[in-house]
């Protein structure tokens, strides 16, 4: 066989496993939704409200820091420009819309892959290689009902309660620049703030980091399910969760920006 | 009770398993001995189709199970309880979490009768103490243990063994192999065991298999398995000091 053909084999090949892939995380996916209805049933109820902890709580320490400092940078590089012009006082619509639109529900998208995410992954990757998942499966334990389920369910519900938190410490972040740096007073940054952003915002940004949610947990589940190998087989589950929760994250947000602002 | 009819399996480019026929009776002890790689957990997770074979059939209690839909085969599973190498327990679940998980999941049972029958069954084997214990915590021997008693907490009529010994200090694996010879003297299970450890094969087995590359080399009960004339099956108890005139030869016509 020549060369040509033995290429197009292996790009054909590749291109299958992807869909094959997909398939699957798709069917996964579309199988946890369908036992949603479950998440606070007597079985599911305590795993459910662990990982709604994780996710909420636990993140919370680092996406307030994240948080912060994002409003905070984005207030002084937007300020010093403005500031050439005279118009530091527009910081306050220009932190408000880019944390509410934007950076609010994108920057809890990355920290959440990044922590819960990987953890996750994992969680089941190391869950795969020691047998516990085959062990569900042969006492009818559907993996899909007991552990995606209420994963899916905490990132659905969490990650925009999380963006809404960022949001406020973002634009806080941006008030403390706003006066300790460019002279602008909390009130008229924040009366600022206030007449720009509106409510087609925030529900955009809401949507977004809910889809984000579904994201995560879908992409980190799936690599964990996908583990091979034993404890490499983890790491790289892991690392390839975090990647293609990043890219996702990034194409996807742009494809929601698009369909509701053009 | 189990039967394998032809059953073939690749992996990659390796035949694990090649049209493999063999049955496993009622009330037996089914011993699969073979050398690493030769394809012995792979037949058993074929058993509870965690695995399908390639061509073949399973036949589980005269039902074909290579087919079958999600239902269907959760009433074939739900006659096994499995105690896989690594125990398998759910690592942020307590011993007694574990034990009832089943319970909880499939029998709508009132707490107290929970409690009792996970008790019945840890003290069955001796793991009382550990029950509030974390997988993480607790030996590989108690681990196996509590395995078992989940395996066994929904009352099985098989139950599968891969490696059940593996990793243990003799002592414990032939307490270990004493527990395999309770299950069925007591509970009147039906068992097959993976192991690559013939001594604990020849004390528990009522009937031993051996597979090497993906064939059956022998399949007989412990006397005669011991006198094989197949020379890989020779070879094998020879590497674990096992001939035809010793204390096993005693040990089995006692």
């Amino acid at each position: 066989m020549n060369y040509p053909v033995r290429s197009a084999e292996r790009v054909g090949g590749k291109v299958l496993q992807l869909l094959h892939n997909a398939g699957h995380a798709l069917v996964m996916l579309l199988e946890a939704t369908l036992y949603i209805r479950l998440a606070f049933g007597n079985r599911s109820r305590r795993e459910t409200v662990t990982q709604m902890y994780v996710t909420g709580i636990k993140s919370l320490a680092v996406i307030t820091v994240v948080a912060l400092f994002t409003g905070m940078i984005l207030a002084l590089q937007t300020g010093l420009e403005l500031r050439r012009y005279g118009q530091e006082v527009y910081i306050g619509s220009a932190v408000a819309v880019s944390m509410i639109r934007e950076m609010g529900p994108f920057m809890t998208g990355l920290i959440i892959a990044a922590s819960v995410g990987s953890a996750i992954a994992a969680q089941i990757g190391t869950m795969v290689v020691s047998e516990e998942i085959s062990a569900l499966e042969v006492m009818s334990i559907n993996p899909n009902r007991f552990l995606v389920m209420p994963r899916l369910f905490a990132l659905a519900v969490m990650m925009p309660i999380l963006a809404v938190y960022t949001n406020i410490l973002g634009i806080l972040g941006g008030a403390v620049v706003g006066s300790t740096q460019l002279g602008v007073s909390v009130q008229s940054y924040m009366d600022n703030a206030t007449q720009f952003a509106t409510n087609k915002d925030l529900y955009v940004g809401l949507f977004k980091a809910f889809v984000f949610g579904i994201i995560i947990t879908t992409v980190s589940c799936h690599q964990g399910f996908m583990t091979r190998e034993g404890a490499v087989g983890v790491g790289k589950a892991t690392r390839r969760s975090v990647i293609l929760s990043f890219l996702t994250i990034l194409v996807v947000g742009y494809m929601i920006t698009r369909l509701f602002y053009i | 009770m189990i039967r394998f009819e032809n059953v073939t399996k690749v992996l990659g480019r390796k035949t694990v398993l090649d049209n493999v026929s063999f049955e496993v009776g009622e009330g037996e002890t089914f011993v699969i001995v073979g050398l690493s790689g030769a394809g012995k957990s792979v037949t058993l997770k074929h058993m509870i189709r965690l695995m399908m074979p390639d061509s073949g059939d399973i036949v589980i209690d005269g039902e074909v199970i290579n087919h079958l839909g999600r239902r269907a085969l959760q009433e074939v599973r739900s006659k096994f309880g499995v105690l896989f190498q690594s125990a398998a327990l759910l690592q942020w679940m307590t011993v007694f979490e574990n034990v009832a998980l089943p319970l909880r999941e499939h029998l709508r049972l009132p707490e107290e009768e929970i409690q009792q029958r996970v008790n019945e069954r840890l003290e069955m084997l001796n793991l009382l103490d550990a029950a509030g214990k974390f997988p993480a915590d607790i030996s590989g021997g108690m681990q196996k243990r509590a395995g078992l008693a989940r395996a066994i907490i929904m009352n099985p009529k098989i139950v599968l063994y891969d490696e059940p010994t593996s990793g243990l200090d003799p002592v414990t694996s032939r307490r270990i192999d004493d527990m395999i010879v309770d299950m069925r003297e007591r509970l009147g299970i039906t068992s097959v065991v993976v192991t690559h450890d013939l001594h604990s094969a020849l004390a528990i087995g009522t009937r031993i298999m051996m597979l090497h590359q993906g064939r059956i080399v022998e399949n007989a009960p412990p006397e005669a398995f011991i006198r094989s004339s197949d020379e890989t099956v020779q070879s094998f108890l020879e590497s674990q000091y096992i001939t035809k005139k010793g204390k096993w030869e005693e040990l089995i016509h006692e």
